[in-house]
């Protein structure tokens, strides 16, 4: 049986195996993770997917503001518009299929003043260049009947009913875990130090060794530009852009009912009010430049500036409790588009500058950077569908574990509770644990389940998450 | 796919006050009493407190607990832990869920006895990166003592009030030595001999005017940068931080079901007899007044019992009530609302800030309904009691009764 026909591996020490894989992703993020996927529909490729974190979506896909985006503010004509588009049809009907959490709420891009207000029909044209056309301009009165909590002074909107809040977490977690299924092998803390040509192959040194591979896809996020050095090209360089957020308690959840966007301008896209698909609401984020990869501390002045405009958008939401407060940073360079682009006579191709939208678009980034691996000459046999994933639900739009009577009959671990504001089952946890990519850390877990990530943070649940994490690692690993 | 059942009185929270409520109510022969606790054990927070001091034959937190335990079982309560009520569908029906499936339980008098829980870091707005090694108190207490986890080497308390002082305690019992406890307040707020302890025996430094301005490390905590009243800043290593105190109630229930909260407490806003807003429906205990020490709300759970009891007898519920309110530096009142004709128990306040003898003026639609000057000081996280004898006087009526302290402005 060939590597490809059996799952994959999922690796965290050791040396990579000897073999030669056919394909190496650098990366594990939400974009690696589709590559590989997108990889492992080809039967027959030995392919890796590789990250230095110990575990999937450690980087920019597990902070974020978790928008499924339709594309209609992106540059017309550019790639990022494309892909964004394309990405957005591409993730719902897979997350459709997946178990993803995604519900399609709306956005609603408010004017506060009159110059907001003279710049929604730009956007609105905007939008249909951009191939959507849904989008219409509302007045304060439907506004305000469809967002009665909103402070006062709105004067208008633009209604964008394609945009949808989704489940980043999961996103990434089900390509990868797709991916493994396949037949990639994923090597977690495995971090790319050096890449040496050698005789029509590349080998890279990791921190785990050398791993050999023909064909290289270089998606490392923020560290793009550097792994891109390491093959010797100087064509972007990331800025990290910091966004902070305020994650409030789910009982702000009844104050919103859209994505409320404000209106762009030159500085970005500006603070945003958006319910997420656990049931809280998210308001952020900032936008810093800064220039410190590891940069993704919240700062006095960043919380500051959030509750002030948030103060403005939904004054109430200032008076719920606040569960997180979180940063991540956009891999911004000095190109208005993302910086994909294939080497030939490299067998690489690059994808890099993937800012704000690399979740949405992360499926046709993979299916773009595997017509590019083919135009250098890779041999891809014909694709396949994947056996098809079901993940765990995290959603609150369709019942949780907890809310179902089938379950608990079934098995009795779905009836026990053990983080209590979160509504996270034993069974959950377990499962998480025995699943195929089990998570690295008790905040990988937290990702896949949710437990301990609720308005207590832990008071009543940590210690006996903790201690699941430990016995149910221990299990997994031995 | 719900079992259906009905109860007479049902109990929401295992705690000292809940089942200090079953027990007043069992064995007043008030029917079918049921507890629901969502652990898997009884006892509520007291379970995880391993220190002395609980009641008053100061047993240790678990000692208490199984007291209670062991009081409502023995006069005929039902106990049912690993129940969690997930909603509340109906104005005395609950949803919950535990290992036998879905049920929906309606009862003619439902008690919400849920407790509290501190405020953990997010919620403090306390910045800085995300890494293991931060814990509330109560985390920490369940670690350690139910748990036996290992928690690190080197940690700073926030807070020094009585709570931050049995954390330290805790720390000591699992080897982590302390840097120093941190409060934001000029003094601590302790009694003088726990705090003489601390500093004296065990030299744990108590840096006042205060606050945490930062977390620092990725991974595991590597230390705290702290911000002085007069905006000095300062470094601390340190891989554990204790965040103790800043309680809030665990109030979800409560505004599932619909209850109106006060902003004070953001409890369920309740008057003398621990009735909520809605008919039939009590609430006891630190999901109103986080946070009071366990013999406080186990005797709350006693005089709620007679109150339930007399309402599942005469059916009577109030038909208005006042509002209380307090002004700045007074954080909240509890119980929140008055009754007319029904002085209750007193009331507790707490400060935000020291006042060493403050003069309590109570008024309502401006007249004056009481005035006294409080020999022992208000002191911030610690419990401030007003008797409640000027209560008839109050005109059912009228507008919301105010609480101030006289001297200072009423902003209203
Ligand atoms: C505040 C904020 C809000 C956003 N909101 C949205 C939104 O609403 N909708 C949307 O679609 N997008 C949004 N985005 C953008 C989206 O999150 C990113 O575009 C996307 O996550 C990028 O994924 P990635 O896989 O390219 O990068 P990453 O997730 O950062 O993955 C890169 C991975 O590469 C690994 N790596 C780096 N160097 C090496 C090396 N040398 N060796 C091995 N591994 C390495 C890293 O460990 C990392 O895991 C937002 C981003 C931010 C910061
Ligand atoms: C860290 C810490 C230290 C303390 N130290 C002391 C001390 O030294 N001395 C002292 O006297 N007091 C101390 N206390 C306070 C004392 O523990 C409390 O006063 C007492 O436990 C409060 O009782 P309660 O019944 O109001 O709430 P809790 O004891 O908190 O009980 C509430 C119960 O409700 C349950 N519950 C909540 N929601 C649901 C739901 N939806 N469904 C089912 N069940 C639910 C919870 O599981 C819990 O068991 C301390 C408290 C803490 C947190």
């Amino acid at each position: 049986m060939t590597a490809a026909e059996s799952a994959g591996r999922v690796l965290r020490s050791g040396p990579p195996p000897g073999t030669t894989y056919d394909v190496t992703v650098i990366g594990a993020g939400v974009v690696g993770a589709a590559v590989a996927r997108e990889l492992a529909r080809h039967r027959g490729l030995r392919i890796a997917l590789i990250d230095a974190a110990n575990d999937v979506g450690e980087g920019t896909s597990k902070a974020n503001t978790a928008i499924l985006h339709t594309g209609f503010d992106a540059v017309p004509g550019s790639l990022e518009s494309r892909l964004v588009r394309e990405g957005q049809r591409l993730l719902a009907a897979y997350a459709a299929e997946s178990g993803i959490p995604v519900e399609p709420v709306g956005a609603l891009l408010v004017a506060w003043d009159e110059e907001q207000l003279a710049a929604l029909p730009t956007l609105l044209d905007k939008a249909v260049r951009n191939g959507y056309r849904e989008a219409r301009i509302i007045s304060p009165d439907r506004l305000r009947a469809r967002e009665p909590h909103l402070g006062p002074g709105a004067l208008g909107a633009l209604d964008v009913p394609g945009e949808s809040i989704i489940c980043p977490w999961t996103t990434t977690l089900a390509y990868a875990t797709q991916a493994v299924r396949g037949g990639v092998d994923l090597h977690l803390d495995c971090r790319v130090l050096r890449v040496d040509p050698s005789g029509g192959r590349h080998e890279l040194t990791t921190s785990r060794g050398a791993l050999r591979t023909r064909y290289l896809v270089n998606a490392a996020g923020l560290h793009a530009d550097t792994v891109d050095r390491l093959l010797g090209h100087d064509d972007f360089t990331v800025t990290p852009r910091r966004g902070q957020l305020i994650v409030f308690d789910k009982f702000a959840r009844g104050l919103v009912n859209h994505i409320l966007l404000p209106v762009p301008t030159a500085l970005g896209k500006g603070v945003l009010v958006a319910p997420t698909v656990y049931g809280n609401v998210l308001l952020g984020p900032t936008a810093e430049e800064l220039d410190d990869k590891t940069a993704t501390a919240s700062t006095a002045e960043g919380i500051a500036l959030l509750r002030e405009k948030g103060r403005r958008i939904l004054p109430e939401l200032l008076d719920e409790e606040v569960t997180a407060v979180y940063a991540g940073l956009r891999a911004a360079t000095e190109h208005d588009d993302y910086r994909v682009s294939a080497h030939k006579e490299q067998r690489y191709v690059t994808v890099g500058g993937i800012r704000s939208t690399g979740l949405t678009a992360s499926l046709a980034i993979a299916a773009h950077v595997t017509e590019l691996l083919t135009a250098t000459g890779l041999d891809l046999p014909a694709a396949r569908e994947l056996p098809p994933v079901r993940m765990p639900n995290l959603g609150e739009a369709s019942p949780r574990p907890y809310r179902r009577a089938d379950l608990i009959a079934a098995d009795p671990a779905y009836g026990t509770i053990v983080c209590h504001c979160e509504r996270v089952t034993r069974g959950e946890i377990r499962d998480a644990l025995a699943a195929t990519i089990p998570p690295g850390s008790p905040d990988g877990l937290r990702r896949r389940t949710r437990a301990r990530g609720g308005r207590c943070q832990g008071f009543h649940c940590g210690a006996q998450v903790r201690e699941l994490y430990e016995e149910g690692g221990e299990s997994v690993s031995g | 796919m719900r079992r259906e059942r009905i109860v007479d009185v049902l109990i929401v929270g295992a705690g000292p006050a809940g089942l200090a409520t079953a027990t007043g109510l069992a064995a007043a022969g008030a029917g079918e009493v049921e507890v629901v606790d969502r652990e898997q054990e009884a006892g509520g927070a007291a379970r995880h407190c391993a220190h002395g001091g609980f009641g008053r034959l100061a047993l240790t937190g678990p000692q208490y607990a199984e007291r209670w335990v062991a009081a409502a079982v023995g006069v005929g309560a039902v106990l049912r832990t690993g129940v969690t009520v997930t909603d509340w569908p109906g104005s005395l029906t609950v949803d919950a869920t535990s290992t036998r499936g879905l049920e929906r339980i309606t009862a003619r008098a439902v008690v919400i006895a849920t407790g509290a829980h501190e405020r953990p870091r997010g919620a403090r707005l306390v910045p800085g990166t995300r890494p293991a090694g931060v814990y509330t108190t109560g985390e920490l207490q369940r670690a350690v003592h139910v748990h036996g986890q290992r928690i690190g080497t080197r940690a700073v308390v926030v807070g020094a009030e009585p709570v931050s002082f049995t954390a330290l305690d805790t720390l000591r019992r699992a080897g982590v030595e302390v840097a120093a406890l941190v409060t934001e307040h000029p003094r601590h707020q302790a009694s003088r001999s726990r705090a003489a302890e601390a500093r004296l025996r065990q030299g744990i430094p108590l840096l006042t005017d205060a606050t945490v301005a930062e977390l620092l490390g990725r991974g595991r905590l590597s230390g705290v940068r702290l911000r002085h009243r007069d905006g000095r800043t300062a470094y601390l290593p340190c891989d554990t931080v204790v965040f103790t105190g800043d309680f809030v109630p665990d109030h979800e229930l409560a505004r599932r079901a619909g209850l109106p909260l006060d902003p004070g407490t953001r409890g369920p806003a309740v008057d003398g007899a621990f009735r909520t807003a809605e008919r039939g429906v009590f609430a006891v205990g630190n999901v109103l007044h986080a946070a009071e020490p366990a013999r406080v709300v186990a005797r709350e759970g006693v005089a709620a019992a007679v109150a339930v009891r007399r309402y599942l007898c005469d059916g009577d519920w109030p038909s208005a009530s006042v509002p209380l309110r307090v002004t700045a530096p007074l954080g909240w009142v509890a119980p929140n609302r008055l009754t007319p004709d029904e002085p209750g128990d007193g009331f507790t306040l707490r400060t935000t800030e020291f006042v060493p003898h403050p003069t309590l003026a109570i008024t309502q639609d401006g007249r004056s309904l009481y005035r006294a000057r409080h020999r022992r000081p208000a002191v911030p996280n610690r419990p401030f009691h007003v008797p409640s004898g000027w209560v008839d006087r109050v005109d059912a009526r009228g507008g919301a009764v105010r609480i101030a302290l006289a001297g200072r402005a009423d902003p209203r």
